[in-house]
């Protein structure tokens, strides 16, 4: 329908941008959402509905997704339910699990997140999805909850998480051993006319290269700035994407200025260009063996133009 | 002069013709598309490429407003600034003034308005207006010309003719790169038919490039308007560019062509396209109708665009009352199909079967045989016959 046909497509019932679960509004009937047309609130069978006619590669099963404040007793509750629904899922699944990805919750208690990982672990899923990351709770206490999990999965199945977008949240998530992301970062870095410029190649460059290399400091550009009116360089030197080897900086500052919408295609094909980049340098960094370097190198990078902000006592 | 016209083919009136430009060698009949602020909305230049556009109109007073002449001029022209490697065309500025400012005022020195932008008086000038042009570097600039609407009447239609002539000639003078640009005149006059003729004579003598046919697609009658076409084509110059501006409706089109105009621009394939409207054979399709919801059929079956070969209408449907992509794709069929229909003129008209394809297209678009009286009357002086495609008047 959407004329994609040689693409995968995963579901999951939330959206990172229109639907994000509202875990005050679910019940023992449904999940609740909050849509542009208001709350809605979805049980396993009209999922099961939607998933069977809109026949995705591997679908989420349907979560009760709660933030890291919850109480003890609410977040009890989301493990049960949250089991309840994949059992109901899976009960209406022509294909018996083969694309199912298990929902995983147990908000910010590390021993619910193991019990609740165990369970859907003895059930018929393909692989799973993490549910109730990426809702608020502080990047400190991910990596704990997201390992926890992670150590109790079996290796060979696919896990997937939702909202974590920045480019640390997802080195986090792939150091705990999440395969699958899918963020808004893109999305809202594009309608705030910001222009991903971050390096990729991190362990190409020697450390002090990075360090010094002051046009790649930053992580993003605000193309809306003034200070691109001229500038007819590419947003990225050497970059593949179409907007990079067609257009200069001084016409997107340009597009921004008059409220065109070219301007967020030409900056949505970069950005989404550059991130998946991001993705394959962790990839090549991963099947060198040299990914704890590769953070670590990205991490100082991403703190250099702090250090030169502050002025040397 | 900086351009080359060379009539490959003719039906009476009607001619099909290779036109090359400094940046492009275009084919006309030619429809170009509206690209206001050095875009077509939502478009990249390889979208627009694939369509098969040739020349894009840029928009004088805009890009004067943003992102400024001087910083186009700066950076190389609006060509390597957009990064548009075909033809290009630059408008005056003065009918935006007029129809966008209700307190524009215009004399004999220039059309003076309140900047949009910090409310001070402004001033352009013929001189004012080609000096920016010359700076965007379009491949065809336009006239600084006073335009009246043509409901407008009595003796300010003279007077406005007559100064159109007066500005061609400080046009001319400030004209810096006529051998990288070509200068349009534009022929006023209103509904007059012996003011057009005087401006059309005035204009012939200053032997321009090209020439537009002006003051026209603002809501005359189409008996009155086909007839200001007709009068027009038949006093210009055979061997040069006729373009009438602000037209139109593919139907317009075709009558124009018929009576030997050459080129065309109008925001309406965009614009419609915005509103959920399609542009298809028999008329338009419009994608909001709740009919389309389950309509697995493309927007034309006729039509071999990348909207048609990958989306159907009830996709379409979906996604146009609540996406911006829903406008996008259907300003790339429209376009796509205005493409098409420039396309078929010419070909019709160079492979001697030019009166077949005007009664199909007709045929097409009128099945029931209800042509507009308009079209009949212009038919006739086109020299085509088409009272196969009439239905018969009832005695």
């Amino acid at each position: 329908m959407v004329g994609l046909q040689d693409h995968f497509f995963i579901a999951s019932p939330g959206d990172s941008v229109e639907s994000l679960p509202e875990h005050g509004g679910t019940n023992k009937i449904g999940a609740a959402f909050e849509t542009p047309s208001g709350r809605r609130l979805i049980n396993p069978k009209d999922y099961m509905d939607i998933i069977s006619s809109t026949r995705p590669n591997l679908w989420a099963s349907l979560a009760d997704e709660v933030p890291a404040w919850v109480t003890e007793k609410r977040n009890r509750l989301s493990i049960d339910r949250t089991l309840k629904w994949l059992d109901d899922c899976l009960s209406l699944d022509q294909e018996k699990g083969a694309s199912t990805l298990g929902a995983v919750v147990g908000g910010p208690n590390i021993e619910h997140r193991k019990k609740c990982a165990t369970e859907v672990s003895m059930r018929n899923v393909s692989g799973f999805y993490l549910g109730g990351f990426g809702l608020g709770e502080s990047i400190e206490e991910r990596s704990a909850l997201l390992n926890a999990v992670t150590n109790i999965l079996p290796e060979e199945k696919i896990r997937f998480v939702s909202r974590l977008g920045l480019p640390e949240e997802v080195l986090q998530g792939v150091a705990a051993g999440i395969d699958l992301f899918d963020s808004t970062y893109i999305y809202h870095l594009t309608l705030g006319g910001f222009a991903l410029v971050f390096p990729l190649d991190i362990l190409g460059e020697a450390p002090e290269a990075l360090l010094r290399n002051s046009s790649n400091d930053y992580t993003k550009i605000n193309l809306h700035a003034t200070i691109y009116r001229k500038d007819t360089s590419p947003i990225v030197d050497k970059c593949s994407c179409y907007t990079c080897q067609n257009h200069t900086r001084a016409y997107l500052n340009h597009l921004l200025n008059v409220h065109e919408m070219l301007a967020q295609i030409l900056l949505e094909i970069h950005n989404t260009h550059h991130y998946l980049g991001f993705f394959r340098s962790i990839r090549r960094a991963l099947k060198q063996e040299k990914f704890e370097l590769f953070r670590e190198r990205f991490m100082e990078s991403r703190r250099v133009h702090l250090m030169e902000a502050v002025p040397y006592s | 002069m900086a351009l080359q016209f060379e009539v490959v083919g003719r039906f009476n009136r009607a001619r099909a013709s290779k036109l090359t430009l400094p940046h492009y060698v275009v084919q006309t009949p030619m429809f170009m598309p509206v690209g206001t602020q050095g875009t077509i909305k939502g478009l990249t230049n390889s979208q627009l490429e694939d369509i098969g556009c040739q020349i894009i109109l840029g928009n004088t007073y805009h890009l004067a407003l943003r992102p400024g002449a001087e910083l186009i001029d700066e950076l190389g022209g609006l060509h390597k600034f957009m990064n548009w490697k075909r033809g290009l065309l630059t408008d005056s500025g003065g009918f935006q003034m007029v129809s966008l400012l209700h307190l524009a005022d215009i004399t004999e020195e220039g059309v003076t308005f309140q900047s949009p932008v910090d409310g001070k008086p402004m001033l352009l000038t013929p001189e004012e207006s080609i000096q920016i042009q010359n700076k965007i570097g379009a491949d065809i600039i336009m006239a600084l010309d006073d335009v009246v609407r043509t409901t407008i009447t009595g003796p300010r239609i003279e007077e406005a003719m007559y100064r159109t002539l007066r500005w061609m000639d400080r046009c001319i003078a400030a004209h810096k790169r006529p051998d990288a640009q070509n200068l349009f005149g534009i022929v006023q006059g209103g509904l007059d038919p012996v003011l057009r003729d005087i401006c059309v004579r005035g204009l012939v003598e200053r032997n321009l490039p090209g020439y537009a046919i002006g003051g026209l697609a603002g809501g005359e009658d189409k008996d009155s308007f086909w007839r200001v076409v007709a009068q027009c084509t038949a006093a210009l110059p055979e061997d040069k560019p006729r373009y009438v501006m602000g037209v139109g409706y593919p139907l317009d089109i075709v009558v124009c062509s018929a009576l030997g105009a050459d080129m065309y621009d109008c925001v309406y394939p965009t614009r419609t396209a915005r509103f959920g409207t399609a542009l298809v054979p028999e008329g338009v399709l419009k994608l909001k109708h709740n009919a389309m919801a389950s309509d697995e059929r493309p927007i034309d079956s006729t039509c071999s665009c990348m909207v048609c070969k990958n989306y159907t209408r009830a996709y379409i449907h979906s996604l146009v009352t609540r996406d911006a992509m829903g406008s996008q794709l259907l300003s790339y069929h429209n376009l796509s199909y205005m493409m098409r229909l420039s396309k078929d003129l010419h070909m019709s008209i160079v492979e001697g079967r030019f009166p077949e394809y005007v009664r199909g297209f007709l045929r097409t678009q009128f099945p029931k045989g209800d042509v507009p009286q308009w079209v009949c009357n212009a038919m006739e002086v086109a020299g085509i016959d088409i009272s196969s495609c009439c239905a018969p008047v009832p005695v």
